[in-house]
């Protein structure tokens, strides 16, 4: 009794420590529990083009800042063979490509892709402006701007009501002579956010251009949207020039803050730069796992993760052998089913899951018994028992090869996965198989392939689940419960199924007998 | 019904192979122990010191240059039985009833070739029926007498007596008779008949074939109900002092009845199975909760044997014979 309670306290403690770790890992790493869970990833490729003169080029660009929100994966350079440099200024990043001639059409890209996480709070800038210089505006021009800020100040209560109510102002459907005055009807929308920038400073007010990108997937030739970042002595607040909006846009990233130009070439003309975006879909787990090796999370560091990705593929279908296990011990402790060797069926499972199911089947019954066949004329040579062995293994890869050959003739690629099958595991079953078969007879053979089978289909069938196969992978912690079931399953002394039909008789005696 | 419940089986007393394993196997049996009757020269031996009788050894081969020694060896007998010594269920047992020095009959009268059992001998040495396919040792013995008690309850072949020993007391016996679809094998799984037998004073009970009850041999159509082994009083202590003489505490006494030597023990086994559940019409339960509730084990086989004789027979018991109104309504 004693010896029991202590294995009922070790499964306990296993089948704990196994469920902790998988709430640990979905809770604070942020795994999902089911591979369903799919996040956007937002690649942004910008693509400068200019024309060189032949003189040294330099060109210098914007990068977005890294924003706690957004977890930035890759960031890629490309040139026609341009040094490279990146710095940080204050206010963010600039990419700097340099080369001592070129001449004709350049083109260099920078690609990011992103996704947004699940940081939770607002992500202000912190940085302190810098008091404002008061603007040197022409006289006429004077006048429309004290004008029209006079009308502004007179509605509004700070700053940030003022810069609001400032943009809505000139953004009015029906503007006054001075509103036009100051918006130059041919203007662009660069010139708009200096104005406002300018007429906010001419206030006092320290104010700045922010520049960022609108995502949508499979957008091209896309341009930085401009908006209005104003200080109002606490914080950053960010302004949609055209309505006067202060809400954080959606599907948006901020690219660039400050009056600095987007693109700076040297050495070059007509430099333009279009952005172009595109949307994949990728699953959560990918993401957080990559994040989780960044930040050298112990868990995921020292995990099967850190391994190359070759090794994590054969650990994919290591990690599903204890269900494998489970399935077996479960077939044979519970249900009683006769199997062809204990664990068989689990090698025939991981067979079938690189042929398909059909396919496999079909290989595997005409493997086999073509090799029964042969067998039972070898066991007419009178060979040494080693030796026969090593003949049907040799018998088996022929069928295998001719299996392969024939089937691609007739244009079947699918039969050539035949060679996936363990052959040593192949001939030693059909070894003892016709061993079998000469001493129980053709029945016995019959149950006990059949039952392999069956055991083997139905593993393959969890190993196979698309939910199985990402649990184990992802939470190789589940190897624990598993092996608290199976310890607790080693414990089961109770009736087979198979023994509920093979004592069946015995119940109509015993009915008969009380009678 | 094609299913029983699991419930009706508990009642009844039902030991499953579970059960078996954890309850009584792994109980009852040291590991260390189990090489003495998996390795049947070990087993003969043991017996022989133990004044049991056995069948008597002819010979042994342990290398395949030996298997050039096997006429010679062989000449000399008129009739042998040769054995796998790690064999398990009957497995690799080619019985040979008499020869020619050309051709060997096996006792449904299939002739043999010299090479042919040569090959069977070295198929032996590999280890092809051992456990784990390990190297393997082949023993020649003397081929039992049919004792004319069975002579109309078998078909060619030697029934075998199965007694099952709990800590040294007999608890359940079976007789397992050797049919045409047996192949002359005295194996339940190929079709052989398995006939309970009463502990008490060797009678028989019930008898089932392929799990389904029967009341005559399938061949000989003899009825079971004239059955009683002989000597049973002598038969049970030689059962029961397997005990002492391997120490297994669940043991499988394989016995069969020589003509002219009487009783032999020809295996013992340390994993016996539960077909005899089923011959007997009877759960081992009862009988292992009676053995384990004694405080005090005999020493002595033939007091352990007066235990058992008292409490598990079921004809001697005060009901009516229950087998008597069985076979009417059957």
């Amino acid at each position: 009794m004693q010896e029991k309670s202590r294995l009922y306290i070790v499964v306990i403690l296993i089948l704990f420590t196994g469920i902790g770790l998988i709430l640990y890992k979905h809770f604070a790493l942020g795994f999902p529990l089911i591979p369903d869970d799919k996040k956007f990833v937002w690649t942004i490729e910008a693509k400068i083009d200019f024309e060189a003169q032949g003189d040294p080029v330099i060109l210098s660009f914007a990068l977005p800042p890294k924003e706690p929100n957004l977890t930035f994966m890759e960031e890629d350079f490309a040139s026609p063979d341009y040094g490279f440099s990146e710095q940080t200024i204050p206010n963010g990043r600039r990419a700097q490509w340099s080369k001592r001639v070129a001449t004709g059409p350049q083109t260099t890209y920078y690609r990011l892709s992103l996704y947004e996480n699940d940081w939770i709070g607002n992500t202000p800038p912190s940085d302190q402006p810098e008091t404002p210089k008061k603007p040197e505006f022409d006289k006429v021009f004077k006048t429309a701007a004290i004008t029209l800020l006079d009308q502004v100040r007179a509605k509004s209560a700070n700053s940030e009501i003022f810069a609001r109510e400032l943009i809505q102002t000139l953004n009015s459907t029906d503007p006054s002579q001075n509103q036009r005055l100051l918006l130059n009807d041919h203007a662009n929308a660069d010139y708009k956010t200096n104005l406002i920038v300018n007429l906010l400073a001419f206030e006092g007010i320290s104010a700045r251009v922010a520049r960022g990108l609108y995502l949508e997937d499979g957008r091209r030739r896309q341009s930085l949207t401009n908006f209005v970042e104003v200080h109002d002595g606490d914080q950053w607040l960010l302004f949609d020039q055209d309505t006067g909006n202060s809400d954080m846009p959606e599907n948006f990233i901020m690219w660039q803050r400050g009056g600095q130009s987007l693109l700076d070439v040297v050495g070059g003309t007509n430099s333009r730069v279009s952005f172009s975006i595109i949307r994949n879909v990728q699953s959560t787990r990918n993401l957080v796992v990559r994040s989780s090796m960044d930040s050298q999370a112990g868990l995921i560091d020292f995990s099967i993760y850190s391994l190359p990705i070759e090794q994590q593929n054969a650990f994919k279908m290591i990690l599903l052998l204890p269900i494998g296990a489970l399935i077996v011990v479960i077939m044979r402790l519970i249900i009683g089913i006769r199997t062809s060797g204990t664990f068989m069926p689990i090698l025939i499972a991981l067979a079938l899951i690189q042929t398909t199911l059909i396919t496999g089947i079909i290989m595997f019954l005409i493997v086999v018994s073509t090799g029964l066949l042969i067998r039972s004329y070898l066991s007419r040579l009178n060979l040494l028992f080693v030796a026969r062995i090593s003949a049907v293994i040799i018998v088996v890869i022929t069928i295998m090869a001719s299996i392969s050959i024939i089937s691609n003739k007739f244009g079947f690629s699918q039969a050539m996965t035949v060679t996936f099958f363990p052959m040593i595991i192949l001939a030693w079953t059909i070894e003892r198989m016709s061993v079998l078969w000469e001493e129980d007879g053709p029945k016995e053979v019959l149950i006990q392939g059949a039952g392999s089978l069956l055991t083997a289909i139905i593993a393959y069938l969890f190993m196979t689940n698309r939910i199985v196969e990402y649990m184990t992978f992802n939470f190789p912690e589940l190897m624990l419960v598993n092996l608290a079931f199976i310890l607790i399953l080693g414990q089961y002394t109770g009736y087979r199924l198979s023994e509920l039909y093979r004592f069946h008789a015995l119940e109509r005696r015993n009915v008969i007998n009380k009678r | 019904m094609l299913l029983t419940s699991a419930k009706k089986l508990r009642s009844f007393g039902i030991i499953g192979m579970n059960q078996r394993n954890f309850g009584l196997v792994s109980k009852y049996n040291p590991r260390h122990l189990y090489p003495l009757v998996d390795d049947k020269l070990k087993t003969k031996f043991l017996a022989q010191k133990a004044n049991i009788s056995v069948p008597n050894l002819l010979g042994t081969l342990n290398f395949q240059h030996d298997v050039k020694k096997l006429k010679e060896m062989l000449s000399p007998h008129k009739q042998f039985v040769i054995k796998p010594v790690t064999g398990s269920g009957g497995k690799g047992i080619l019985v040979i009833t008499s020869h020619d020095h050309h051709y060997y009959y096996k006792p449904s009268g299939d002739a043999l070739q010299l090479p042919e059992i040569e090959r069977h001998v070295s198929n032996i040495l590999s280890g092809l029926h051992s456990l784990g396919g390990k190297p393997d040792t082949v023993m020649i013995e003397s081929l039992i007498q049919l004792d004319p008690v069975f002579s109309d309850y078998s078909y060619e072949g030697i029934p075998d007596l199965r007694i099952i020993v709990l800590k040294g007391y007999p608890i359940m016996a079976m007789l397992r008779l050797t049919t045409h679809a047996s192949d002359g094998k005295a194996n339940l799984h190929q079709g052989a008949v398995g006939v309970g037998i009463d502990i008490g004073n060797g009678a028989a009970l019930h008898a089932v074939q392929f799990g389904e009850p029967v009341s005559c041999h399938p061949d000989t159509r003899k009825e079971f109900s004239e059955l009683t082994i002989p000597h049973w009083e002598k038969l049970l202590p030689l059962a029961a002092a397997c005990y002492e003489m391997t120490g297994l505490g669940y043991l499988g006494v394989d016995i069969v009845l020589d003509r002219d030597q009487g009783p032999m023990i020809i295996e013992l086994n340390a994993r016996p199975g539960l077909a005899i559940q089923v011959a007997n019409c009877t759960g081992l339960m009862t009988r292992v909760k009676a053995v384990e509730a004694l405080k005090h084990i005999e020493t002595d086989p033939q007091l352990r044997c007066n235990f058992s004789i008292e409490n598990f027979s079921t004809l001697l018991s005060l009901r009516p014979p229950r087998t008597q109104r069985t076979r009417s309504t059957d």
